[in-house]
């Protein structure tokens, strides 16, 4: 009975690693529990000593605190509105670049490889200021453009979606052209449908990447109806004079939208992550 | 009816040829590719060659937003720099905060993975604990974390207080400021790495490790006579990023402690060059300073890459 027992669960055989993991990984969940618990706690709640973990009423005004704190919602539209729209642009074009460099053959392939990789060395503070400048000559601080257009950087994801342009066969590519498809023709038809599942995941990716998005935005707006969710809820921690069960229903409105999308496609991001890890 | 598509694709592939450079191209490929390639092109013009430019012109200057004054002056932003105390106090703070973080980090995500890398009930519950905070915004979760750190009604130190040990000021003291941005940037962010590590774990042969149990190496030798050096290229990636990502960092400093912190002591020094050209308006001196961190990024990373490289090469 025992040894059966050893070898159907494994953790009997690990039971130090076992438990070790699971503190760690209680630790790793408790901001986020925390978090939950006490965006439903009262202001009597939060400042009693000692700190109460559980709230003693479920109630729910932090949350309707929080809209009439701060425009959260614009604050939101923003977020949603300038990621989209990178996120669109950066695949569109990365998609464009990626396969006229994996598939197509034309003078300055190499040379434009490298610029692009070099741009992944040189990090956002060094390009920003001279940026600034010129969306500031161009009339672009506190509009949607001057948030959106300098962020579209497309190095990442163009050699995300060059590696997995490659593995498209050959012959599959010889076959379209013989059926008579143009470059284009075999763009659409045949390396973008064979490919979908790819595209997502560095849409994913992208999108992620874009909506945390913080020292850009902050430089670039100065009027709060531009603001972006990161940066409203910066000045959040600023305005609510440590109002922390506010705080907590903001972040809980922020974060857990992004939680659950991480549940869902936790797989295609874990891929996407082991493949920039192989292909260094 | 069929034979009309069929003349018309013979005749490209034979015809339409373009000499360019001394080599023989497809005309329409190239063709089409100019039109590809624009946007992405466009968008480097913009966002990095003429920065670029522009960034070291700028930094000779003595460009300043607020009086819009702009004269030559040769290398006075970087002797101004190198002879002010704020400055070199910022970047002590960097150096320490990234050579921590990056012992950290590297240390704790490679432990992490080897634990996840055994055969253990739960696995993927803890891998996605491990990796959710990667995901999430970051500022929403430093507003938890300073609420943590609160030294009157945080939960740090009342759980502190239960293991009998002294309470800390956490974000509000100097010597400690530091440690607590790092402490919470190890959680937010040893995931990521876990990842990779992990799966580098996963990707070595079985053969391996059976032929080392067989000559009767022990589990830890194991680990570091042939899974460790296995690992290398990914080991030499994770310090890679780590270097450049520790000397960027900004949000959460910026979020936890936006005045840098008591006496300067979270001052980075990205937050320096954001407080000289955005507070102070002094857009060339921050242009100096930004390429003196750029310097010393790159400078870094060709030196872990070459020591990265000679190791790798005395193991095979």
């Amino acid at each position: 009975m025992s040894k059966a027992t050893k070898t159907k669960y494994a953790y009997n055989r690990h039971p130090a690693t076992f438990i070790l993991l699971l503190i760690l990984s209680l630790a790793m969940i408790f901001p986020f529990v925390w978090m939950i618990l006490s965006s439903f706690k009262t202001a009597a709640d939060v400042y009693q000593y000692p700190p109460r973990w559980i709230p003693s009423v479920w109630n729910w005004k932090n949350y309707s605190r929080v809209f009439s704190m701060i425009p959260f919602l614009r604050y939101y539209w923003n977020s949603i509105y300038t990621t989209v729209v990178e996120t669109a642009l950066q695949i569109i074009i990365s998609i464009l670049a990626a396969y006229s460099l994996v598939h197509l053959r034309w003078p300055g392939q190499a040379f434009i490889t490298a610029l692009m990789r070099s741009t992944m060395f040189v990090p956002m503070v060094v390009t920003m200021i001279p940026m600034y400048l010129l969306c500031a000559s161009l009339g672009l601080v506190d509009t949607y453009a001057g948030i959106i257009l300098p962020q579209i950087t497309t190095a990442f994801t163009t050699f995300l979606l060059m590696s997995y342009f490659a593995s498209i066969p050959q012959d599959m590519i010889d076959a379209a052209k013989l059926d008579g498809c143009g470059p284009t023709g075999i763009m659409m038809r045949v390396v973008v449908p064979n490919t979908k599942g790819a595209i997502a995941t560095a849409t994913l990716f992208s999108f992620l990447g874009n909506w945390k998005s913080y020292t850009w935005p902050l430089i670039i707006t100065s009027k709060t109806a531009y603001r972006t969710l990161p940066i409203g809820l910066k000045y959040l921690t600023q305005e609510s004079s440590s109002e922390y069960q506010v705080m907590m229903a903001a972040a809980v409105m922020t974060i857990l939208p992004v939680l659950i999308v991480f549940i869902f496609f936790e797989k295609q991001l874990v891929r996407s992550i082991t493949l920039t890890g192989m292909k260094s | 009816m069929s034979s009309v598509p069929s003349a018309q694709k013979a005749a490209p592939a034979k015809k339409n040829k373009i000499r360019l450079f001394g080599r023989e191209y497809q005309t329409n490929e190239v063709l089409v590719s100019i039109l590809f390639i624009v946007p992405t092109l466009a968008f480097m013009v913009f966002t990095f060659i003429l920065p670029v430019i522009d960034v070291v012109e700028l930094s000779f200057t003595n460009f300043n937003l607020k009086t819009r004054t702009l004269n030559y002056i040769k290398l006075d932003n970087y002797k101004y720099l190198l002879g002010e105390e704020d400055f070199w106090k910022s970047l002590l703070n960097t150096v320490k905060y990234s050579a921590m973080k990056l012992t950290l980090d590297t240390a704790l995500a490679l432990f992490l993975a080897v634990l996840l890398d055994k055969n253990i009930k739960g696995k993927k519950f803890f891998r996605s604990s491990f990796f959710a905070p990667v995901v999430v915004p970051m500022v929403a979760s430093s507003l938890i974390w300073i609420w943590f750190y609160d030294p009157n009604v945080g939960p740090f130190n009342q759980i502190l207080g239960w293991l009998g040990l002294p309470g800390s000021q956490w974000l509000y003291h100097e010597s400690s400021a530091l440690w607590s941005i790092l402490l919470f940037s190890l959680w937010k962010g040893v995931g990521y790495n876990v990842i990779l590590f992990l799966s580098g774990l996963q990707n070595i042969p079985d053969s391996y490790t059976e032929a080392a149990k067989l000559d009767g190496a022990s589990e830890w030798k194991l680990f570091w006579k042939v899974k460790f050096p296995l690992l290398r290229p990914i080991t030499s990636f994770v310090i890679m990023m780590g270097i450049i990502n520790s000397f960027k960092v900004f949000a959460e400093f910026n979020v936890m402690t936006p005045d840098g912190g008591p006496l300067g002591s979270t001052k980075l020094i990205v937050s320096y060059i954001y407080e000289l050209a955005f507070t102070n308006g002094r857009m060339g001196r921050a242009c100096a300073c930004a390429l003196m961190l750029f310097a010393l990024i790159f400078v870094l990373t060709q030196f872990q890459s070459l020591v990265g490289a000679h190791k790798t090469v005395d193991i095979d």
